[in-house]
């Protein structure tokens, strides 16, 4: 990780007060008032559309209702009997185009059902009480799976697998559980020690224990899992970002967006962390917003989110795109990377327009120059397939059946290093999920043909 | 504007709106805050003998929807529990204060003629306008042989009202318990003891919930509870239906009618006086919101009758009693359909699965391969039964629509299908 962001600090013309402020949480939990005000929204639909657009098909209408007869633990149970880590999902999802995008209230002029902030308030709820697991660890099926990684569906594959009865064993190449939840949201989505938590709590269940400091490929051979274990579960994320492609990429006040987003979720005392005057990010994705948004808070003078195509075409959602506006952050769209500029040191950047030209995303010839202290890349991660020789790779992606089994016998993938639709933490718990049946099965007939 | 003015057992207000007998009107703090806030009336809270009953902590338990609105209150409270004199004195002085409103004195004593008579001939001596007979209170007062323990028995119902009618000589009302299997029992007792009007109804004996932690019901006293008094918008259908009641029936005619239970707004109070009632009174909607609601009565009631083109209350009083029939007299040849307006439907559900679990199987869902969800009336299934509409969250999404016919009025007396249709003494 590159230790030169910010070089000329701009923290000074905000305070350290307004620093931490900045990074609240984004939307406040509910309190009892007003989750039952919340949950009495909910028209209680049946074959509810909410249900079919989340990812983990958890039962809405039920859990609001079960928020509403003032059954809370009851609501957490069925959040988290489909998706195990509905607390960190019910922060990070973009509920704007999954669940409350589907809510029916959309067809009136009305406002969706806040179904994010009802599952954050119903899973919250059940974790402070601190009770006993609410799931039951399996009978012990003798059999032992090796997962490659304990982020979302690493975890999620986990759990379900030690519901199923199996033992898991999970290799983190990190210090610390939870992936992208611990390293890759922003820090007003998860204000505090949240995904550790949530980890813990999902560890209660039992079977399962974690292995840190051990990355595929260096000190952990696939060999050794496929040996020593009954089943392996790779679920290794995106390894390596995607790189500009031009001259001094390498100068210094140029990284990842990634890494100042994970150094900043790792740093406590967020006024403590350097931030540039002049920023740029380069990118259209919510990592992109994420980044600017960020660097906004902790008190960037300019902050200029550089997408080389229109808004429509930007993956981040609407909302997202919203929210950079309001904390002041510049969204320059239809414009390219074409030159860094600076000696040692990044002093500005130049950028191309571009337009549509036949259906092509064309270079307009016209150039500008951006100022700039620190450059964000934010133009999107890829499979490290260095240390996944034999595997079948599709789209840059680990291939899979439609059972999450990979072409090596006994070895299923999940999450953002397969094809499953979007990088999200929701998806990412769905195919653990799923994939933790689906090696079940595959052990089940094991046994019965050995047998 | 319209003139709310009204007229009931000869005792005139200047508007409908009464608060009943119960810890709003206890003393002359409540009293005169009430008349400044606009209440046309009081009926002061029960007077007994000296000496005066004790009450517990606490007294109220309610009935709330799962947004937190309050359905219903169910109290334990006994009657006044301050010394009869200072009661007395105090609705002298609001007499003298207040001359153009009204104050009821509302009394209750065992079953026995000179405790009545003494007892009403002290509270007529404080100048109120009337004395209303508490027949219905049945918590409590009524295991010491008063208030429901009375009003349950027809007899004595008569006996006390006729008391009371030799003792004073100012209006006497008679307050009816719901607690019993025909209001008509009682309100005619009352009439033929000369009571001048009725009151009704007073609170439905209830257990409002169970603590249960406790194990106990609420309110909860001390680890027990007790059935109590149940009143609140919850109670208001079965208040209309005995105000009707009393209406319709030839035997009571002619007695005026004070309607309680559940008026909440201007149209509970409309839907009161469509049904007969002279005049109206309210308690546990101020004791929700404070006497400032009485603003919205008057107004809203005095908008609707001048919308209506209703001059006065007797215009439209009693308007709805001839339409309020047995089901013997309603026609079997109208048919209603639901229809589901396609434009307003935000696609639910909700419809759909009442109708298919509980009625008819009547609503057809579908989903195109858009995603969108489509809810359709089979017509030959709907009866019309209406219950999609009340389940419908959108206003006026789902329409009750009338199937146009030739066929003639005809009822169940008439009607082909009935087995004692040739007998013309079953069919009555």
């Amino acid at each position: 990780m590159p230790s030169d962001i910010g070089k000329n600090s701009s923290s000074g013309c905000i305070s350290d007060s307004d620093i931490a402020a900045n990074f609240d949480d984004l939307h406040k939990p509910l309190n009892a008032l007003q989750a039952v005000g919340a949950a009495d929204h909910c028209i209680y639909c049946y074959d509810a559309p909410c249900i079919q657009a989340c990812p983990t098909s958890i039962d809405i209408p039920t859990f609001i209702h079960q928020i509403r007869t003032d059954n809370v633990i009851g609501a957490a149970r069925t959040i988290l009997s489909e998706n195990i880590m509905g607390g960190t999902c019910a922060r990070a999802c973009p509920t704007e185009v999954l669940c409350e995008q589907a809510c029916v209230y959309n067809h009136g002029d009305e406002d969706p059902v806040e179904i994010g902030l009802l599952q954050r308030y119903a899973v919250d709820h059940l974790m402070a009480e601190g009770g006993a697991h609410p799931f039951k660890r399996g009978e012990d099926s003798g059999k032992h799976i090796a997962i490659v990684g304990a982020g979302p569906a690493g975890l999620s594959c986990a759990h379900r697998a030690a519901m199923l009865g199996h033992a898991a064993t999970v290799f983190e190449a990190k210090k610390k559980p939870g992936g992208l939840n611990e390293y890759g949201l922003a820090a007003y989505k998860m204000v505090d020690d949240f995904a550790q938590k949530e980890v813990d709590f999902l560890l209660n269940i039992g079977g399962i224990e974690i292995k840190y400091g051990q990355t595929l490929g260096e000190n952990l051979s696939l060999q050794d899992l496929l040996e020593k274990f009954d089943a392996v579960f790779l679920s290794v994320g995106l390894g390596s970002t995607n790189k500009l492609g031009l001259d001094q990429e390498n100068t210094e006040g140029v990284i990842d967006a990634i890494d100042f987003i994970e150094i900043l979720r790792q740093t406590d005392d967020k006024a403590q962390m350097p931030i540039g005057s002049d920023v740029i990010v380069i990118g259209g994705g919510n990592t992109a917003i994420d980044a600017a948004v960020q660097a906004k808070k902790l008190g960037a003078r300019n902050v200029t989110l550089v997408y080389r195509r229109g808004e429509a075409a930007m993956s981040a959602t609407a909302y997202e795109v919203e929210l950079a506006r309001k904390n002041g952050v510049m969204v320059e769209l239809w414009a390219k990377p074409a030159a860094i500029c600076g000696s040692d040191q990044v002093t500005s950047m130049t950028f191309e327009r571009t337009k549509m030209l036949n259906g092509k995303l064309t270079g307009t010839g016209e150039t500008y120059s951006v100022k700039a202290d620190t450059v964000m890349k934010a133009i999107g991660q890829q499979l490290d397939i260095a240390p996944l020789k034999g595997f079948e790779i599709a789209g840059g992606k680990i291939a899979i059946t439609a059972d999450f089994a990979t072409n090596v016998s006994g070895v299923f993938a999940g999450g953002d290093c397969i094809d499953t639709g979007e990088d999200l933490t929701v998806q990412a718990v769905e195919d653990g999920k799923r994939a933790a049946h689906a090696i079940n099965d595959y052990l089940t007939n094991e046994g019965t043909h050995n047998g | 504007m319209a003139d709310l003015g009204c007229v009931i057992g000869g005792v005139e207000s200047i508007n409908p709106f009464w608060l009943a007998s119960a810890p709003p009107t206890d003393k002359y703090y409540n009293v005169v805050r009430s008349f400044d806030a606009g209440w046309g009336g009081v009926v002061w809270k029960t007077l007994g003998i000296d000496p005066p009953v004790v009450n517990v902590s606490s007294r109220y338990g309610v009935h709330q929807d799962t947004g937190g609105g309050v359905i219903g209150i169910n109290n334990i409270e006994l009657i006044s529990d301050r010394p009869l004199e200072t009661n007395l004195r105090e609705i002298e002085q609001c007499r003298k204060e207040w001359p153009d409103r009204v104050i009821i004195g509302s009394m209750m004593a065992e079953i026995d003629e000179q405790a009545w008579k003494e007892l009403a001939i002290k509270i007529a001596n404080s100048g109120v306008h009337g004395i209303e007979l508490n027949l219905g209170c049945p918590h409590g007062m009524c295991e010491r042989g008063m208030g429901s323990a009375i009003g349950q028995v027809p007899e004595m119902v008569e006996q006390t009202t006729r008391w009371v009618r030799e003792a004073v000589d100012i209006p006497v009302f008679t307050k009816l318990t719901p607690n019993i299997t025909n209001i008509l029992w009682p309100a005619e007792a009352a009439k033929q003891g000369g009571a001048h009007a009725v009151s009704l109804i007073n609170t439905v004996n209830s257990i409002v919930s169970v603590d249960l932690d406790e194990m106990a019901p609420n309110p909860v006293v001390d680890g027990k509870g007790t059935h109590g008094g149940y009143c609140g918008s919850a109670v208001k259908p079965i208040a209309l239906n005995m105000v009707a009641e009393i209406s319709r029936a030839v035997e009571t005619q002619g007695l005026d009618i004070s309607a309680i239970g559940g008026i909440q707004n201007w149209r509970d109070a409309a839907e009161f006086i469509a049904l007969g009632a002279n005049a109206l009174q309210v308690c546990t909607a101020a004791m929700l919101y404070g006497f400032r609601i009485v603003d919205d009565m008057i107004d809203g009631l005095s908008a609707f009758m001048d919308q209506k083109g209703y001059r006065t209350i007797e215009d439209f009083r009693g308007k709805a009693v001839s339409n309020t029939v047995n089901w013997n007299e309603l026609n079997m040849n109208f048919d209603t359909k639901a229809f589901i307006d396609p434009d307003k439907c935000i696609e639910c559900g909700r419809c759909h699965i009442a109708c298919e679990d509980t009625s008819h199987q009547a609503i057809e869902f579908n989903v195109a391969d858009s995603g969108k969800r489509s809810f359709t009336v089979v017509d030959k299934d709907c009866v019309g039964c209406n219950l999609c509409a009340h389940v419908c969250p959108v206003p006026d999404c789902i329409e009750m629509k009338p199937v146009t016919t030739k066929e003639p009025y005809l009822t169940w007396p008439d009607h082909p299908l009935n087995p004692h249709k040739a007998d013309p003494i079953s069919s009555q």
